[in-house]
């Protein structure tokens, strides 16, 4: 499978990653390139295999539904780039 | 007085206990050495002065009431994937830019209960993607390791690619690494340290910037068996904060080292003899052969099918892992903000700002294979695949192997800014050939340093293990190590 232009500006759209139309065209083929690469696996005989969900044989953890941790809202926000009274703040989305 | 910064974890620790020099002495030599060499290797990021001398101090006083603890004033490097509270942790990307968190990493928060004391922040690739420090934001580190007579730099491997360089020219005691694909193997192989990067599980992942949570590790990088043994121990810990960490007691990695092979079965994986693999490596890997042999050890040629589709595997599995990883960084929370018309805009122009090219690559790949329609093709058939590969190792193990031995890398250090590498993705990726079927079985692998090739730069080998059967691994490495010695690059920088 590869990818054209068109689908390349679709998933950096998903991505969220602004591309101009010499940056669509080069990763077009970067991308194609490495798809080619993957390409390979098709080979392999993956009938009656069970997809790897856990690469270590553990249960998952769990613990109790209780409320451990909080009250920091100023550490929170510290690193915001735009942040008023424990907020973050970002351009208006709703009209 | 001997230059304080040649010293081993073992060696200055015992000097400290001693009383020959002082824990700030000792990170005031580190100090010193890193304002004279980081100008021109760039291993570090940010230097944290303040604080190294603030814990040092700390440390001293520690020592003096006999309440010392095992790493009690041994000046580290910590990778800038780790988060340490209150100074720069960027991932080497632009895209946390200013980034302070306000927490602590659980395995430097273990390192410092230990007693250790932080130099600073050491540049890596930009989220741990990359085979070569050259995706940093920061510019590539520079390996102290140069061709006998030439003057060219060369990379010291990525992506842990600070940590190497800098435990390789003494600007720290050891390092913190971390490894997703061979990020900690290949730069201790091309530095001429020794790296491990344990079990999938035995170090917590909780305050690390993940890039493919299902196969990234922490573990370190040091001058020698023994130091990577100590600092191992110190770093792992079962963590309520990540619950893929496992609840098994840490065992004392040190002790396993100088034990005999005798009985010890070695396989040989003949999938890892990979076409146009220089002649030197397969040298290389018969002198590591011959070496465990004499130390008592039983060779076997095992078969690991499924090797050559590791990579490919990987690079669907860690982009798409990546992609969803990475969605956090939209200029909301922390780091970079790029305004936009509307907050869409704002998201897709921060991002296009804050990501460097091979992050951006990842993202896109994994956005695309996990895309409606493609997921089976891609993302299902590629976990079959590592199922696959993670068998080949219970095969082998269960026929009774102990440990394996393979090389490294396919190469020793290559040239910063390599045209043919840079134009090529996919030729970049395959210096992880050899590591990363490890990372996709999550098993425990370490890379020692072996021997020089014919221009003089380092070699190491790979010992895969069982799982959370490091000390396994600890003692062959150790056996290889006291054959091949120790590696010093030549001061030049």
């Amino acid at each position: 499978m590869s990818v054209d232009l068109a689908t390349v500006k679709r998933v950096a759209r998903l991505a969220r990653i602004a591309v101009s139309d010499d940056e669509a065209a080069r990763m077009e083929s970067e991308l194609n390139g490495i798809l080619g690469f993957v390409e390979q696996l098709s080979e392999v005989n993956v009938d009656g295999v069970e997809p790897m969900t856990s690469v270590t044989p553990m249960l998952m953890k769990k613990r109790v539904d209780a409320v451990t941790d909080g009250n920091k809202a100023d550490d929170i926000v510290a690193n915001a780039p735009n942040s008023d009274r424990n907020f973050f703040l970002v351009p208006k989305v709703v009209e | 007085m001997t230059d304080l910064t040649h010293l081993t974890i073992a060696e200055a620790s015992k000097k400290l206990t001693a009383k020959e020099f002082t824990a700030l002495e000792l990170t005031d030599a580190y100090l010193s050495a890193i304002d004279a060499a980081n100008g021109t290797l760039n291993a570090y990021t940010t230097v944290t002065p303040d604080l190294a001398r603030a814990q040092a101090s700390a440390s001293d006083q520690r020592i003096a009431s006999g309440s010392a603890g095992v790493l009690e004033g041994i000046p580290l490097g910590i990778k800038d994937l780790f988060a340490t509270q209150d100074v720069h942790t960027q991932a080497a990307s632009h895209i946390l830019d200013g980034f302070k968190p306000k927490y602590e990493s659980t395995v430097t928060q273990n390192l410092w209960d230990a007693g250790a004391v932080m130099l600073g922040k050491l540049n890596m690739d930009e989220f741990a993607m990359g085979s070569s420090n050259e995706s940093s934001y920061y510019g590539p580190v520079i390996n102290p390791w140069r061709a006998d007579g030439s003057t060219e730099n060369r990379v010291p491997g990525g992506s842990s690619g600070g940590s190497a360089a800098a435990v390789a020219a003494f600007l720290c005691a050891g390092a913190t690494a971390t490894d997703t694909g061979g990020s900690i193997r290949q730069p201790a192989a091309f530095t001429g340290t020794v790296g491990i990067k344990p079990t999938y599980g035995r170090c917590s992942r909780w305050g690390i910037a993940a890039y493919a949570s299902s196969l990234d590790q922490a573990g370190p990088i040091a001058r020698d068996v023994r130091d990577a043994a100590i600092l191992l121990k110190a770093m792992a810990s079962v963590d309520p904060k990540d619950t893929t960490s496992v609840d098994l007691p840490v065992p004392d990695y040190e002790a396993a080292i100088g034990k005999s092979l005798s009985g010890m079965k070695i396989g040989i994986p003949r999938e890892y003899r990979v076409e146009g693999m220089p002649e030197e490596i397969e040298q290389l890997w018969q002198q590591g052969i011959a070496w465990l042999r004499e130390a008592g050890a039983e060779i076997v040629d095992i078969s690991l099918p499924h090797t050559k589709y590791a990579l490919p595997a990987y690079y669907i599995v860690a982009p798409a892992e990546a992609s969803s990883n990475l969605a956090r960084y939209d200029g909301v929370r922390y780091g970079l903000r790029v305004d936009g018309k509307d907050i869409a805009d704002m998201y897709e122009k921060t991002r296009a700002a804050g990501f460097g090219d091979e992050v951006k690559r990842r993202i896109m790949i994994g956005t695309y294979v996990l895309s409606a329609g493609y997921y089976d093709a891609y993302y299902l058939r590629a976990q079959k695949v590592r199922t696959l590969i993670k068998q080949d190792f219970e095969t082998v193990f269960h026929a009774g192997v102990d440990a394996i031995l393979t090389p490294a890398t396919p190469s020793s250090a290559f040239a910063i800014g390599d045209k043919e590498l840079a134009a090529d993705p996919v030729k970049m990726y395959l210096n992880d050939v050899f590591t990363i079927t490890v990372n996709m079985a999550g098993l425990p692998g370490l890379s020692v340093p072996a021997g020089l090739d014919a221009h003089g730069l380092p070699l190491g080998l790979q010992l895969i293990g069982k799982p959370f059967e490091e000390e396994t691994l600890f003692q062959v490495a150790s056996v290889i190590e006291k054959a091949a010695g120790t590696f010093t690059p030549k001061k030049w920088w």
